[in-house]
C-alpha cells in the first residue's frame, strides 16, 4: 500500500506547557543528570539562570503533547505497530527555565516513500512566554512495509 | 574538547525514563508485550539515549546546558537496559567560538546512535 501523503502541509492547534522545577528535577534524575543547577534554585541564580534550567533534551516533555496528536492522526495514517523513531534534530534557541509557559505548534513537514518505506516528518516550534524560539525539533519517523 | 561518557542504565530506568517523559509505549516498559513483537526485551526510548548525548557534549563544554546549540541524530538498532553505553564525539571543525562535534553513542559494540552532530558554543551568552 503506498503511503497517503494528504497531509502533507497540515498544521495542529498550539499545545501550552507550563514548566514547572519538580519536573525538571524528575526528569533530570531520569536521565542521569548530576550538575546541581537542575535542582536547586540558588545554585542556578548563581550561575545566572532566571530559574532552575531545564537540560535541553527537557524539549521532548514540552512539546510531546503537541507531537503526539500529529504523529497519531487517522489523516497522516501512521501504523504506530510498525513505526520506528529514525531520527531527531533540535535547534535550540532562549534556555527553558522552571516558571515558563512554552506554546509548541506541530505540522507535517513531509512525507515520503522509499524503498517500502514511509517517510513521516513532523517540525515542532516551542515558544516562551515572551514569543522567543526556544526549540524547533524536527522528528522522523519510519513506517515499515507501506508497499 | 573531547567528549567521553558511559553510563549503565538499570533494570527499571526505562520505567523512570517513560514517566519523566511520558512515553509509556510498551515496548519501553513491559518485557513480555516487547518480545511478542520480536524484540529481546524491553528496550531502552531512542530520546533516553540522545538525551545521554546530550549530556555528554554539554560536559565536554563545560556543562552549561545554554551551550549546546543543535544536536541532530539517526536511531539504528536498539538500545538496552543493564548494558554500559559509552558515548564519544571528536571536534570536527571551530569556528567563531562554536564547534561542531562528530558524536555517537555505542552499547554492546553496536552504535545505537550514529552520524549525530553536536554544535556548542564554548562562552555562554
Amino acid at each position: 500500500m503506498p503511503v497517503r501523503d494528504d497531509a502533507k502541509g497540515k498544521t495542529y492547534p498550539p499545545f501550552e506547557y507550563e514548566v514547572g522545577k519538580e519536573k525538571i528535577r524528575e526528569y533530570a534524575q531520569a536521565v542521569g543528570e548530576d550538575n546541581p543547577i537542575y535542582f536547586d534554585r540558588e545554585r542556578a541564580t548563581e550561575a545566572g539562570f532566571r530559574d532552575v534550567p531545564a537540560p535541553p533534551m527537557f524539549a521532548v516533555v514540552y512539546s510531546a503533547g503537541s507531537v503526539a496528536p500529529a504523529v497519531l492522526d487517522p489523516e497522516v495514517g501512521i501504523n504506530v505497530a510498525m513505526m520506528v523513531h529514525g531520527s531527531q534534530e533540535f535547534v535550540w534557541g532562549d534556555v527553558v527555565c522552571a516558571g515558563d509557559t512554552i506554546t509548541t505548534e506541530t505540522s507535517v513537514k513531509d512525507i515520503s516513500e522509499r524503498g517500502g518505506m514511509g517517510f513521516y516528518v513532523f517540525e515542532s516550534v516551542s515558544r516562551n512566554q515572551d514569543g522567543r524560539e526556544v526549540v524547533r525539533g524536527t522528528w522522523t519517523n519510519i513506517v515499515r512495509g507501506t508497499s | 574538547m573531547r567528549v567521553e561518557l558511559k553510563v549503565t542504565p538499570d533494570k527499571y530506568l526505562p520505567h523512570r525514563y517513560a514517566g519523566a517523559s511520558g512515553d509509556f509505549n510498551p515496548i519501553h516498559i513491559d518485557p513480555e508485550f516487547a518480545k511478542q513483537v520480536g524484540l529481546p526485551g524491553n528496550i531502552l526510548h531512542g530520546l533516553y539515549t540522545m538525551a545521554q548525548v546530550a549530556r555528554a557534549n554539554v560536559n565536554a563544554a563545560g556543562g552549561d546546558p545554554r551551550a549546546l546549540r543543535r544536536l541532530a541524530v539517526q536511531f539504528r538498532g536498539m538500545g538496552l537496559p543493564e548494558q554500559e553505553i559509552t558515548v564519544t564525539g571528536a571536534v570536527r571543525e571551530e569556528r567563531d567560538g562554536r564547534v561542531v562535534v562528530d558524536t555517537e553513542a555505542e552499547q554492546g559494540g553496536k552504535r545505537i546512535i550514529r552520524n549525530a552532530e553536536a554544535e556548542l558554543t564554548l562562552e555562554t551568552r
